[in-house]
């Protein structure tokens, strides 16, 4: 771990996307004139967005030959899935890096399907796919200068740690650049580093804690409401205006960049350590704030919330007690 | 082997579990697959326990509380209900049914319903059948 210490040479930095939007990999960038204090502590190795070092680089590669290798996207495919475990190998401290490593992330949502639905959808039903032949991509097909292969695309969506071991996550869609910096300078300053496992970059306390809207105890809510629906007065609880908003199972630490641009928390900085399901531990909240003690009603009220698996669990499917799709339907061991 | 479904039970501790403690007191018998649990209030029940349950093997959750109005803390039990009408809808989105969770309000005087309910519950999860959850998540595919 004290790769500063025995090493004079300079950090080895490498930051790799598995499914992810990029978003992650601009958020490095976003630290704008302090990315020459990184590159002046350390020489980034592997970074695909940016450089054009291959796979074959990586894989000749010693193992620890990487200081700190930053793991951005959730694990979709057989291509994510081997880069996980190389650079697992490669790096000395590996950190889950944003939501969709950390959670699963919005590519997680996708578990709220299976992998028959996904093809289908995309390859067949979408409005403007045209395939009468209804080809599916192949992870080997054969032409004449060779075979041609593609990655194995999974049936679930996996965050970083179901797959290989994790030193730290940095959560957050994107994480803030003021908290990459921060770990980045304790961690070039040589500084001890927290427990494995440890969620960095952020802190233990809920969002609501942190935010500066008005709360009162009383949450009462009669219908639950989209962002559209409501000219919000910019200063209220979202909750207390009928949004539903995350931050009651959130970790503080990004700022409340979201409340601070009037939009509700989506959750992106994933559960605070007590929580075991993120989303579960939302619905209790939300539930609470359900002003009615009436059967009806309360059924009435809970019809307003669309969608309570892609809106509690936005990015947090792949890592929720119930991780992807149940199929019940066709009957299988029946109890006699 | 048993084939029995497994049922867990979370009782609030004022009125459910008193009236299945009647029950066995009045030597009523009801199905044995049941595991009760008991917790301080249905408002206590949060939509993890339930998952939990179903994630390390139950078939189906059984949840019992007081009658509305007669709860001990003045509402958990209505925090329970509309916690359970929204977690059936998170389930149902997952494709698990949603009849495997119930929700009963029985006081601390119904030995007799609450017995009858397990034996209800129990025969409406036979006919569901076993769940699939706890082997679902195990499956990686």
């Amino acid at each position: 771990m004290d790769a500063t210490k025995n090493n004079k040479s300079k950090l080895k930095l490498a930051i790799y996307w598995g499914a992810a939007c990029g978003g992650c990999c601009v958020s490095v960038l976003d630290v704008h004139e302090h990315l020459y204090d990184i590159v002046a502590a350390a020489d980034l190795v592997f970074w695909p967005i940016a450089l054009d070092t291959k796979y074959k680089d990586v894989e000749a590669m010693e193992d620890d030959f990487i200081d700190i290798t930053l793991f951005n996207g959730a694990v979709r495919n057989s291509e994510n899935e081997h880069m996980a475990h190389l650079l697992r190998q490669k790096s000395k401290i590996l950190v889950a890096y944003g939501s969709c490593a950390h959670l699963g992330g919005i590519p997680g949502l996708a578990n709220l399907s299976d992998k028959k639905e996904l093809f289908n959808r995309v390859y067949l039903e979408s409005e403007s796919t045209m395939n009468s032949e209804q080809i599916f991509p192949q992870t080997k097909t054969e032409v004449k200068e060779g075979i041609l292969e593609l990655p194995e695309f999974y049936n679930d969506v996996r965050a970083l740690n179901q797959v290989t071991d994790v030193d730290f996550y940095i959560p957050g869609c994107p994480p803030t650049s003021d908290r990459l910096l921060e770990v980045f300078t304790a961690i070039v300053s040589g500084s001890e580093l927290p427990p494995k496992g440890s969620v960095i970059g952020a802190q233990m306390k809920p969002l609501c804690d942190e935010c500066e809207r008005k709360k009162s105890d009383k949450k009462q809510v009669k219908k639950f409401l989209r962002p559209w629906e409501v000219i919000d007065d910019g200063e209220t609880c979202f909750i207390e205006q009928g949004l539903i908003c995350l931050g009651p199972a959130t970790r503080a630490g990004c700022g409340y960049r979201c409340i601070k641009g009037n939009a509700p928390c989506r959750g992106c900085y994933g559960p605070t350590p007590d929580i075991i399901d993120p989303g579960a531990k939302m619905m209790s909240a939300i539930a609470t704030a359900i002003d009615s003690n009436d059967p009806d009603e309360i059924l009435e009220i809970i019809d307003s919330i669309e969608d309570p698996a892609g809106t509690f669990y936005r990015v947090s499917v792949p890592a929720a007690l119930f991780r992807k799709k149940i199929v019940e339907n066709n009957v299988e061991v029946k109890i006699t | 082997m048993s084939k029995d479904p497994t049922i867990v039970a979370f009782l609030c501790n004022w009125c459910s579990y008193t009236g299945a403690d009647l029950a066995g007191t009045s030597r009523m018998k009801y199905n044995s697959n049941i595991r009760v649990i008991r917790v301080m209030c249905s408002g206590r029940i949060g939509p993890t326990f339930v998952l939990k349950a179903f994630r390390e093997g139950a078939d189906g959750v059984l949840i019992c509380g007081c009658h509305p109005g007669d709860c001990h803390y003045h509402e958990g039990n209505y925090k329970c209900l509309r916690r359970f009408h929204l977690l059936q809808k998170y389930v149902s989105q997952l494709g698990m049914d949603k009849d495997r969770i119930r929700l009963e309000w029985i006081s601390a005087s119904e030995g007799k319903e609450f017995a009858e309910l397990v034996n209800n519950f129990s025969n409406k999860i036979k006919e569901i059948g076993k769940s699939k959850v706890r082997k679902t998540m195990e499956e990686w595919t």
